[in-house]
């Protein structure tokens, strides 16, 4: 081949190349133009009597939006459902392309900022206002409302609904506890570690954990241990990027410290490094493990795999009588600002908080508090069930005011790219707890700079 | 080339038949098309070379157009230039990826090729019995299973209580047992492992495919020189294979450079960073940090390294002799 032909080729290739590059300019703006913010409503609206389809983008694995999705029907027959199914990471990943591209009257959603940046969120402030969902517990809602210009979370205009909220805590085994003597949840702190102590001494791991690959499961109990040692206030405002926010603070570095302390007394299992979510749900159904830092979303298939035999308590503060705090977030759905549906959607949200039937599916199904008015009243749950503790854990939080999002939702990357990595340091002993927040902020700091 | 020209089909048509032979005069049309051999000839290309522009040629060029915005893959984008650039070599975490897989050629190349070579001369050595054709299939069968089923099935076996452990435990070295995947020192080989694992086949068959070819004469002449087996293997097999070694290094450096389903698979890049590949770096920008132009960056200089790595391979391994 002569050096001729091969640099025709070579110039073809490019020229072709970039022919079909440009022609379409700068990369994006295919993303929705904002809408007025939320347009009251003269009624709140319903799914009418015509034949409606809602499609729907739900997380597969976990059956209640298709039984409440069923139930629905059952009762507005015209309604019918065409439901797509993914798991949670592929949704997390697809998110705004869905909603661009081919936009669901209802979809599972993780953190919803990104989100509302680019428009592709309905507001529903017109729905809250007609449906009277902002008469319910603010702390119900917060996490997804977004103030104007969709950088701080937890105030503004709503975004997206919860079909019920998620608690978590520490469930313990009732067998395993007998075993140390441990016949109530421990009150405070010390006397966690001190049953953690008569656990390891009885050759029981104290905490079955996960922490393996991308998912570092020790940012539960992490989290956990800062809202012991100080109030959630601060957690919250860094997780909702409030300006100045930090994680960087002295009851943090505390709780790390106190973390730090439990890896080196070998209070998780040896590879805890390698293990991830099932694995941990696998070993402590099997009874290996005294406590998992977990949430009441397991409640519900912790009560059929072992009956009776595990309990769940809040964390418990640092000093007797201190108030609680926990990690609880609403199981978020959101419609797309170019759903064709919309008012549909709006209606089944509403109907899955305030219906009774719909609310029992809720407990009975999904394991978590119903949304709504805080006096709705509550289906009835056998009493001694994980699933009644937990929602009695739901009740203690309202109380003190102590519903906290999950430090992994700060931003898109920050758990996958900074916590994770940094508490598997932590455990092998390659990182100190003051240096681990400090570059969780300072990735934190660059993150939502760049976003 | 020595296709024949139109020309001298036209010649040779009066030795045998051939699309001109029937005609057997040249009518003012043909001549016409003969005039544009270059023309026609795009045109047998055209369906192949639109696949090729539309899947690969455009894609490249939307990734280098991408690496020099800052863009979230939805919204407005703006001009970055070549900062995107800069921060890949700046920042200590992409950087340390890109280590990280030129350490996994070791494994994915190095081990694959000499073990390969080893085991392919062993097999050829005993070319007629039953166990040869065993061995050829057993070696083969992990480029069939697909990556993610290997790389599940090798978590499996590197758990804590996984069958290496339990190996290790019976046979008294249970002080050295571990979670392989799960500890920062041994994460990075136990993952090579698994590549080699799976290319080694790939190596092993090709390489024997070369020995095949290789004139067995050679051998013969050389053993009447008075030349061991060792000396066979180094003064004329590995000689002879030079093509096919330059093949098993180029595509095995390659998969190194841009591992990313065994990595995904079996530690997602953990623990603490360990693992962490540019394949799965980018895919964490472009997916999960929502940094398009950054991923693209990323990419195209991933890119420019395994040709960068890839050219220098094929100019050692030339077969300079034809």
């Amino acid at each position: 081949m002569s050096r001729r032909t091969r640099w025709n080729r070579a110039a073809f290739a490019v020229v072709m190349g970039g022919a079909l590059a440009t022609g379409c300019g700068a990369p994006g703006g295919d993303a929705p133009q904002p809408e007025a913010t939320g347009a009251s409503l003269s009624a709140a609206p319903t799914c009418g009597t015509e034949p409606v389809t809602l499609n729907a983008y739900i997380e597969t694995g976990f059956p209640l939006p298709k039984e409440l999705s069923t139930e629905f029907s059952k009762q507005y027959p015209n309604v019918k459902w065409n439901i797509r199914e993914d798991q949670f990471a592929v949704i997390t990943q697809n998110a705004p392309r869905v909603l661009a591209d081919d936009p669901p009257d209802l979809m599972r959603l993780p953190q919803v900022s990104e989100l509302v940046k680019n428009n592709l969120l309905k507001n529903l402030d017109g729905y809250a206002k007609a449906f009277g969902w902002d008469s319910w517990p603010a702390s119900q809602l917060e996490q997804m409302r977004m103030a104007p210009g969709g950088k701080t979370r937890g105030e503004g205009s709503l975004y997206a609904m919860g079909l019920n909220f998620s608690m978590t805590g520490v469930f313990y085994n009732k067998k395993l506890a007998e075993k140390i003597g441990m016949s109530s949840p421990p009150a405070t702190l010390a006397e966690l570690d001190d049953a953690m102590a008569k656990a390891k001494s009885a050759g029981i791991t104290p905490i079955a954990q996960f922490n393996g690959g991308a998912t570092g499961g020790l940012a539960f109990p992490l989290q956990d241990l800062m809202a012991a040692y100080g109030p959630p206030g601060p957690i919250n405002d860094w997780i909702y990027q409030k300006p100045g926010a930090t994680i960087d603070t002295p009851a943090n570095l505390q709780a790390t410290r106190h973390l730090e302390k439990w890896i080196k007394a070998g209070y998780f299992w040896k590879d805890v490094n390698a293990v991830d979510y099932a694995t941990m749900m696998s070993r402590f159904i099997k009874g290996d493990g005294l406590f998992m830092f977990n949430g009441d979303w397991e409640s519900g298939n912790l009560d059929k795999q072992m009956p009776g035999e595990v309990g769940f308590f809040l964390m418990p503060p640092a000093q007797q009588g201190g108030k609680q705090a926990a990690m609880s977030a609403p199981l978020t759905f959101g419609i797309s600002s170019r759903a064709k549906n919309a008012d549909c959607a709006a209606f089944f949200l509403n109907w899955v908080a305030t219906d009774p039937k719909a609310r029992e599916i809720g407990v009975k199904v999904g394991g978590s508090h119903p949304m709504g008015p805080a006096d709705a009243p509550m289906p009835e749950v056998a009493e001694d069930t994980v699933t009644a503790s937990t929602l009695a854990a739901g009740a203690k939080i309202a109380e003190d005011n102590g519903a906290m999002d999950f430090i992994a939702n700060a931003t898109g990357a920050i758990y996958a790219k900074s916590w994770t990595p940094q508490l598997q340091k932590l455990v092998a002993g390659q990182q100190t707890p003051e240096e681990l927040l400090k570059s969780v902020q300072s990735d934190y700091v660059s993150q939502v700079k760049g976003s | 080339m020595t296709r024949p020209t139109p020309d001298s089909a036209v010649a040779s048509s009066a030795t045998g038949p051939g699309p001109a032979a029937v005609t057997g005069k040249r009518s003012p049309a043909r001549a016409a098309g003969l005039r544009t051999p270059r023309w026609v000839g795009w045109l047998f290309v055209a369906p192949a070379l639109a696949v090729y522009a539309v899947f690969v040629l455009r894609p490249i060029a939307l990734t280098v157009q991408y690496s020099m915005y800052r863009w979230d893959g939805i919204g407005p984008s703006t001009w970055a230039g070549l900062d995107n650039y800069v921060e890949v070599f700046t920042d200590p975490d992409l950087f340390a990826s890109i280590l990280n897989a030129v350490k996994l050629i070791v494994f994915f190349s190095a081990i694959p090729v000499v073990l390969g070579l080893a085991i392919a001369s062993t097999i050829r050595r005993i070319a007629t019995s039953r166990l040869a054709l065993v061995a050829r299939t057993v070696l083969f069968l992990p480029q069939v299973i697909p990556l993610v089923a290997a790389g599940i099935a090798w978590s499996w076996l590197l758990s804590s209580t996984g069958l290496v452990n339990q190996l290790l435990t019976y046979v008294g070295l249970g002080g050295v047992a571990r979670a392989w995947l799960g500890d920062f020192s041994t994460a990075l080989p136990a993952v090579g492992v698994i590549g080699a694992w799976v290319l080694l086949g790939l190596c092993t068959i090709l390489l024997l495919s070369g020995m095949s070819k290789i004139d067995p004469a050679l051998y013969e002449a050389a053993r009447m020189d008075g030349a061991g087996p060792l000396r066979e293997f180094v003064s004329i097999t590995v000689p002879s294979l030079r093509q096919e070694i330059g093949v098993c290094v180029t595509v095995t450096v390659i998969a190194a450079l841009a591992s990313f389903d065994i990595v995904y698979v079996s530690t997602q890049g953990g623990p603490g960073n360990a693992t962490m590949v540019p394949g799965l770096e980018i895919y964490y920008l472009a997916f999960s940090e929502r940094q398009v132009g950054m991923a693209s960056a990323l990419a195209v200089v991933l890119m420019a390294l395994v040709i960068l790595v890839a050219l220098p391979i094929q100019w050692l391994t030339k077969d300079r002799t034809s």
